[in-house]
């Protein structure tokens, strides 16, 4: 590990948009203010059923704390990331966040294999954020959760939760029965990009699909790696069946799934369309600019190098406006942004990577 | 500038397993006891900063070959909440990278009260009595 050149004051002094930030029901009873009855008693008596069996534990049992950051337990019970006192003063104050975008995962339907279920789930979820964060919070802002097998439900809710200010991006999981680029899966990125919603890909523990193209990992850094591998098939399938052509307003973000892979993989991917692009002659243009135009990469888990210095050659090969600070905040691979960005950049680097580009790709003011 | 000896907690209070956490002189440090010995490192992990005091006590996972499992040296390390680097509690040093990547360790005594009363070590405003025995800590 490299000294690092902490500037301890720099989050504060500037302000930071946290890209990713997981609110947690303290139970599923959090949610039955905004489910129907028949949907509360099928939540106390069947419960989930996310698309795996088992559905209590994890797939990948973690070694930190279930995944979380040991020391984000609230007090007086519940899980981390479910009191939003604690997240204030354990994250949002120190850590100087002005702005911080909830990604609520697991319930919401993003896993939930009843679909009924899951378009309940998730409207829940979207009324429970707002109320019982944004409204709470002004420092938040919420994530359309959708279930995204059902996209003509998923774009109807876009639409409906899009004329509230709260709501600023769709979040979809990357681990979906096809890939994200298939038809079945474009309503959803007509609705978000007609109202001008990002497109948040963040990954999930559960999936339609094992998580990597081998099959299903042994183990849990197996899996934690396949964030990386899940979301590379996916931006390819977008890129390729021609989504970005289709929806030339759309922007993507993609959390939680690293950086440093994405100029190898547009080299490869432009060479590619060099030599067949008659196979996807709906392509205009190479592959590149397409994610150079319309995809975000948020920062954590930030990649560390041996030699620091490397991260800023990569992200010059990516663009400075293209990075979104992001903490992850309460899960155990939390980057504090006091602390994890080990190499030099100019101001108007700083500013861009830890709040400018949030504040414009999601019309922050 | 010199150091100070703080007489940070009496020996009973931090029985063996346990830990606590240490402001001293503006420096933030966990203070372990392993086994009846006391041994303080500086409480923010030297990689982000997560503080160790809340870190799990755990011994350490090794293997000669794959299949073959065993636990070693069970309750000398501390693992850090946050990423969960495992820090020698001993020394500060952590496992995967113990060369550069260390929390700093603070030399730690046990000394009666009748010493520390008498001086000259100042007891700061920790109050002292003449039978008891007391972990001190110079930063
Ligand atoms: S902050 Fe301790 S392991 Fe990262």
């Amino acid at each position: 590990m490299n000294a690092p050149l902490v500037d301890t004051s720099v989050s504060q002094r500037l302000g930071i948009v946290d890209c990713d930030i997981h609110p947690t029901q303290r139970s599923v009873a959090d949610l039955f203010p905004y489910l129907s009855e028949h949907w509360r008693e099928h939540s106390k008596s069947i419960g989930p059923h996310i698309r795996q069996g088992l559905a209590a534990m994890q797939a990948y049992p973690r070694m930190m704390a279930a995944g979380q950051r040991a020391d984000a337990y609230p007090a007086h019970g519940g899980p981390p990331g479910s009191d939003l006192d604690l997240m204030r003063r354990q994250h949002l104050d120190p850590a100087g966040v002005e702005t911080g975008m909830l990604v609520a995962l697991s319930k919401g339907g993003m896993e939930e294999r009843n679909p009924d279920y899951a378009t309940a789930l998730a409207h829940a979820v979207n009324d429970w954020q707002l109320h019982d964060w944004v409204r709470k919070e002004p420092r938040l802002r919420a994530g359309v959760v959708v279930p995204q097998e059902d996209p003509a439900f998923a774009a109807r809710e876009i639409r409906e939760r899009s004329l509230e200010p709260a709501f600023r991006q769709v979040i979809l999981s990357p681990r979906s029965i096809e890939p994200l680029g298939r038809r079945r899966y474009w309503p959803i990125y007509e609705a978000a990009a007609e109202c001008g919603l990002t497109l948040g890909l963040h990954p999930a523990a559960n999936g339609a699909n094992p998580s990597t193209g081998g099959g299903w990992p042994t183990y849990y850094m197996q899996e934690h790696y396949a964030f990386g591998t899940n979301m590379q098939s996916n931006l390819v399938s977008m890129v390729f069946e021609g989504v970005f052509e289709r929806f030339p307003r759309l922007k993507v973000a993609l959390i939680e799934s690293g950086f440093t892979w994405i100029p190898a993989m547009c080299w490869r991917m432009d060479r590619h369309w060099a030599r067949m692009r008659h196979e996807v002659p709906h392509l205009k243009r190479p592959p590149s600019e397409y994610i150079r135009e319309h995809v975000w990469f948020a920062t954590q888990p930030i990649e560390e190098p041996e030699n620091a210095a490397h991260l800023p050659e990569i992200i010059d090969w990516i663009g400075w406006d293209r990075l979104l600070f992001s903490t992850d905040y309460p899960h155990w691979d939390y980057d504090d942004p006091k602390y994890c960005i080990r190499f030099r950049m100019t101001e108007q680097q700083r500013s861009q990577l830890f709040r400018d580009n949030a504040r414009a790709l999601y019309g922050l003011t | 500038m010199s150091k100070k000896r703080h007489v940070v907690a009496a020996v009973d209070e931090v029985p063996p397993g346990s830990r606590k956490h240490l402001n001293l002189a503006g420096r933030e440090i966990a203070l372990f006891n392993l086994g009846g010995e006391f041994f303080a490192l500086g409480d923010k992990c030297p990689h982000e900063s997560g503080s160790l005091c809340a870190g799990k006590i755990v011994g350490l996972a090794e293997a000669d070959t794959p299949g073959h499992y065993r636990l070693s040296r069970d309750g000398e390390f501390v693992k850090c909440p946050w990423h969960g680097w495992e820090f020698d509690i001993r020394t500060g040093q952590s496992w995967c990278d113990p060369t550069r990547t260390r929390a700093r360790a603070y030399e730690t005594a046990v000394a009666a009260g009748e010493t520390l009363v008498k001086g000259p070590y100042v007891a700061d405003t920790y109050p002292v009595r003449v039978e008891e025995n007391y972990i001190v800590i110079d930063v």
